[in-house]
Order: C-alpha cells, then structure tokens, then sequence
C-alpha cells in the first residue's frame, strides 16, 4: 500500500477511524535522521500490503497534530490501533521491531 | 573533496586508513583528545611484541605510520557529519571538510550520563540532536548537558530558536569560551510527568526547564549516530560484517561498534571498513 500524507485536516478521517493499525512517522525535512528512517517506512508499507495503513506527517508544517501528541524528537514513529497510540518509536528504529507491532 | 574521511585515530582508524590509502584513496584522518589505547600501560597480548608494547608507544607508532604513508592527518575535534546529496559533511569547530565516505573509529562513547530520569524523559524533553529537536522548543527555556566544544556547538544550534539556554557540566571543570551560562552543579534527577519540567541538583536547588540536550564530553560515535540516524545497540553503532552502518557510504570500526575492546579486533575492523569505503567510492 502507497504511503499517505497526514495532516492536520485529514488526521481523523485517515487515522481515527479506520479499522486496521495505522502507523505516522512524524519528520521534517532539515533533520538528518528522518532522512534515514523514511525509506524504512517505505519498505514497512510495501511490507504490510493492505493489513496496515501507513502515513508520514511534516512536523513542520503540521505543527498542531505534532503538539497535540506531544511530539519533542524526531523522527517519531507512533502507532494508531483503533484510534488509540498503542506504541511509539522515538528516533530511528528497526524495520521488524515496528512490524511486529503492526501485526 | 576527499574521497574518505576517518573520524578517530586509534588502530581501528589508523588500520582503515592505511587499507584505504594503499587501495588508492584520497584519505583524511581527523583526530582529537586521548585514545583508549594511549592509556593503556602495556599491552602484553597483542601478536609480535616479545615483551609487550607500550599504548602510548603503539598508538603514536600508528600514527607516525599513517603520515608516513602520506595519509593526511589533522588534531581537529568533529563535532557533527551530516549527509547530503549522497555527500558526507564534517563539521569541526572552526571548517567543513566533504567526503563520499566517511569512517566513524571514535572508540567506545557513553551516550547517556548517569543521572535518574534520562532514559525516562528520552523523546519527551530529552534530545541527542539539537538540528532535529530544536525547532520543538521555540522560545522554551532549554539546557545542554556537556562540558566542552560539543556542548556548545549544540547549545549555538539552539540560541537562535529557544528563549534561553544553559549549559550544565553536571560536576566537571568546562573552561568557557562561549557566550553561555555555565552551571557546574552535579545533578541529582530529572523531574517531570508527561514531559521534562525541572532538574534537581544535588545541593536541593532546582531550575524550570523545558527541554534538555545531551552532548556529554567530546562528539563521539553514538553522539554521531543520533544526529545522522545511525542505529545504535545501546552505546555501539550497528555494522555488518562489511563494517557498513545502515547508511550508505557510512562505516564504523573498533570500539565505537562493540564487541571485544580490543587492538587486534580494531585493527582487524579497521582494514576491513578501509576497504569497503574504497570498494564504495570507486563504485560511486
């Protein structure tokens, strides 16, 4: 499944209510070690299929979905399961340490 | 543009350097403060010293052997590399070198200080990027925790953002050459509930704080990875048996990967990082 853009508009239709895990890496553009976990992502989404949805959200320019989740070091990696966190990653982490969480 | 750049000068360093530049390759090694090898006594088991070697001895010879092989070699503290464009930067205090390679072979670096509370606030107040995380704390008061060149270049990266900053040596001497204001106390804990809030030192007093940023004693391989996305097993940065890092072009060696803190691993580690960044930048 292709990765998606979350934002502050779209957050609740794609995130909370949806019946399957979602995953947000939450970045932004001058941090280098986003830079190195986004192709994880990619592959976590190729990986996953349709079991799972997964999203990146800019930090930067969704400043308000980063304060509400209290987001204070990217990247961030959180985990959505019926529209509660059920895990968070902070900083950049194993691909088969976040898909585990995601089956 | 070098075509390799060698953080560290220890036998994992000088070894990788010397693979790297008979293979060919532009090579500059970049060295700062004492190696582990240096404080070494004497070295009873490593192959071919009939009576053991001095560390000091050992590690100058090394160093002796890089030059003379016309590596070049600069007494300069990094204190960030940062990738760009399949293009590695290297920042020390005062220049930028660019390379297409670089080896990290810093040696074995604590990435967190022992004060209660760090692990537990870690992402939410506690940073090892000030680039990165910075932006999260406009006009926040925040501290660095750190007592040299490091803590400030971090705490620089910040001025412009934060309403204030400080740095805390956490007990150790720091001679200031900044702008900043310097706090010696030890520290006690770090308190907070959903995020960091205050800091206690041990005398009692405390200071609001919003946010606070690691970069204890001199830049080191795990300082590195946090600020690239290197990953990390604890302390050590994750290699294969090619010494690659999961960033392409990016390979470590010796004690900065784990393992047996040893010369004769280090050496072997060494070689084997030299001629995989060769193999790297000849396929580039």
């Amino acid at each position: 499944m292709s990765v998606f853009k979350i934002t502050e508009e779209n957050f609740e239709e794609e995130v909370m209510n949806v019946d399957k895990p979602v995953l947000i890496d939450f970045y932004a553009d001058w941090c280098g070690p986003c830079k190195m976990m986004s192709p994880i992502i990619d592959e976590i989404a190729e990986e996953l299929g349709d079991t799972a949805k997964v999203g990146k959200c800019n930090t930067d320019e969704n400043l308000g979905l980063a304060q509400k989740f209290n987001i204070m070091s990217i990247p961030t990696v959180m985990i959505f399961k019926s529209g509660n966190i059920e895990k968070t990653f902070v900083g950049v982490t194993d691909k088969q340490q976040i898909i585990e969480t995601l089956k | 543009m070098h075509d390799i750049i060698i953080i560290g000068a220890g036998p994992a360093g000088v070894s990788s350097g010397l693979y790297a530049k008979r293979a060919g390759a532009n090579v500059l090694i970049l060295y700062y403060g004492e190696s582990n090898l240096e404080k070494a006594t004497k070295i009873e088991n490593y192959y071919g010293f009939i009576n053991g070697i001095d560390g000091k001895k050992l590690y100058n010879n090394g160093l002796e052997q890089a030059k003379n092989l016309g590596i070049e070699v600069k007494n300069e503290e990094v204190l960030n590399i940062k990738k760009i464009n399949e293009q590695f930067i290297v920042k020390t205090e005062n220049k930028e070198y660019t390379a297409k390679s670089v080896i990290i072979a810093t040696g074995n670096k604590k990435l967190r200080p022992n004060i209660k509370g760090v692990t537990q606030f870690e992402g939410k107040g506690i940073s090892y990027c000030a680039i990165c995380d910075g932006f999260f704390y406009r006009n926040k008061n925040v501290v660095v925790i750190g007592n040299g060149k490091f803590a400030i270049s971090e705490a620089n990266d910040l001025k412009n953002i934060v309403n204030n900053v400080k740095i805390l040596t956490n007990g150790l001497e720091m001679e200031n050459t900044s702008e900043f204001e310097i706090v010696t106390q030890k520290i006690k804990e770090i308190h907070g509930d959903e995020r960091v809030k205050k800091i206690e030192f041990e005398d009692g007093n405390t200071i609001d704080v919003d946010g606070i940023f690691i970069a204890l004693g001199q830049a080191g391989g795990s300082d590195f990875a946090k600020k690239i996305g290197l990953m990390l097993n604890k302390d050590n940065i994750i290699v294969d048996e090619n010494m690659k890092t999961n960033i392409d072009g990016l390979y470590s060696c010796g004690d900065a990967t784990g393992g047996l803190l040893q010369v004769c691993k280090a050496v072997y580690d060494g070689a084997k990082a030299g001629l995989s960044a060769v193999k790297y930048v000849k396929n580039k």
